[in-house]
């Protein structure tokens, strides 16, 4: 009985953690070429749009929002990867999890706010007149 | 009574042996300061909501193409991205135990780290100074808060920083300070991150619209 209880333990020491000198340092900290092409990425990719708005080169208001906007968000994901070293295994897996829900909490929250708030006059009764104005 | 005597067979002790995993002295610094970003990610997110809602609410005040000025939130973006790969090497000197290297990298990152929140900082009072304050319009309100809350961090992380530095000149790389190190490197690299999210969002959106 005891026998096989601390065979139980063994067996779960090992295969929860196989190496225990990796645990608590889970996190990968790259090396001096990750870290350049990591800021080699950064530096166009925030030069392109800063370049985009400065010489005004697309005219069209929306279209160049969004390049902007696509330029962020990637070179978001280029600091989270090179800078902050981002995989699904640090910590087994959980800095993903948390940065996951995080990510979904965010885009819930602004979205949300955006949706709710650029459509406040929507479905309103025909007779609820916004403009003061239109009352006298 | 039965079960009694399976308790006293040794089968509790047995069970506190289970689940004490190996746990290096900080094994759960990281993803616990980790969670701490992710709940600051969050600050920020509803900050970037408010501005996201209040931007355009100039209230015949002045309007972002008015205020800012692209040449300085460049060079201020360049000295934040040039702290970040500074930062990285002090990490990379860390690692393979240079003190001296370790302490020059994070004196320059520091550096830099000053130079932003000094651009910052002149940029408010260039404002202030033009009347575009706080209480002028809601974007200015939302302006203030979203980069403020920003600069506020930057300012709290170099504090962190010169006490690192005093900690590491004290102690050398003990591993203690080295968790320390690599704590305010995420802290640094998000601060980073939050950055594009403000220069994207509030300076090259605002001057398109």
């Amino acid at each position: 009985m005891s026998a096989s209880t601390s065979h139980d333990t063994l067996a779960h020491g090992t295969h929860a953690h196989p190496n225990p000198d990796a645990h608590g340092d889970g996190h990968d900290h790259g090396t001096r070429r990750t870290y350049l092409i990591g800021f080699a990425l950064s530096v166009i990719l925030t030069a392109i749009p800063f370049w985009l708005v400065m010489a005004d080169v697309i005219s069209d208001t929306m279209i160049a929002t969004i390049v902007i906007m696509g330029f962020g968000v990637v070179q978001i994901f280029v600091h989270m990867v090179y800078f902050l070293h981002m995989n699904t295994k640090s910590e087994g897996g959980w800095t993903m999890m948390a940065a996951i829900f995080t990510i979904i909490v965010i885009v819930i929250a602004l979205s949300g706010s955006l949706w709710v708030m650029f459509h406040l006059n929507t479905n309103m009764m025909p007779g609820h007149i916004m403009n003061p104005a239109d009352l006298i | 009574m039965s079960s009694n005597a399976t308790t006293a067979e040794g089968e509790v002790p047995q069970f506190y042996e289970l689940v004490p995993h190996h746990h290096a002295p900080h094994g759960s610094t990281q993803i616990g300061f980790w969670i701490y970003l992710m709940s600051d990610c969050l600050i920020f997110a509803s900050l970037f909501a408010i501005y996201g809602v209040l931007g355009g609410n100039y209230a015949a005040g002045p309007s972002p193409e008015h205020l800012f000025n692209l040449p300085l939130v460049a060079v201020s973006t360049a000295a934040l991205l040039l702290s970040s790969i500074t930062y990285g090497f002090a990490m990379l000197d860390m690692d393979e135990g240079k003190k001296t290297g370790t302490l020059v990298w994070l004196v320059i990152t520091g550096l830099l780290g000053a130079v932003f929140l000094g651009l910052t900082l002149y940029e408010f009072y260039h404002m202030i100074h033009e009347g575009a304050v706080p209480q002028r319009s809601a974007f200015l309100s939302a302006f203030f808060v979203l980069v403020g809350t920003h600069a506020l961090h930057v300012t709290f992380g170099i504090l962190w920083l010169v006490t690192l530095l005093v900690q590491i000149g004290m102690k050398g790389l003990i591993p203690a300070n080295k968790i320390r190190v690599q704590c305010l490197s995420m802290f640094w690299h998000f601060l980073d991150v939050i950055w594009i999210g403000v220069f994207t969002v509030v300076y090259l959106m605002g001057m398109l619209r």
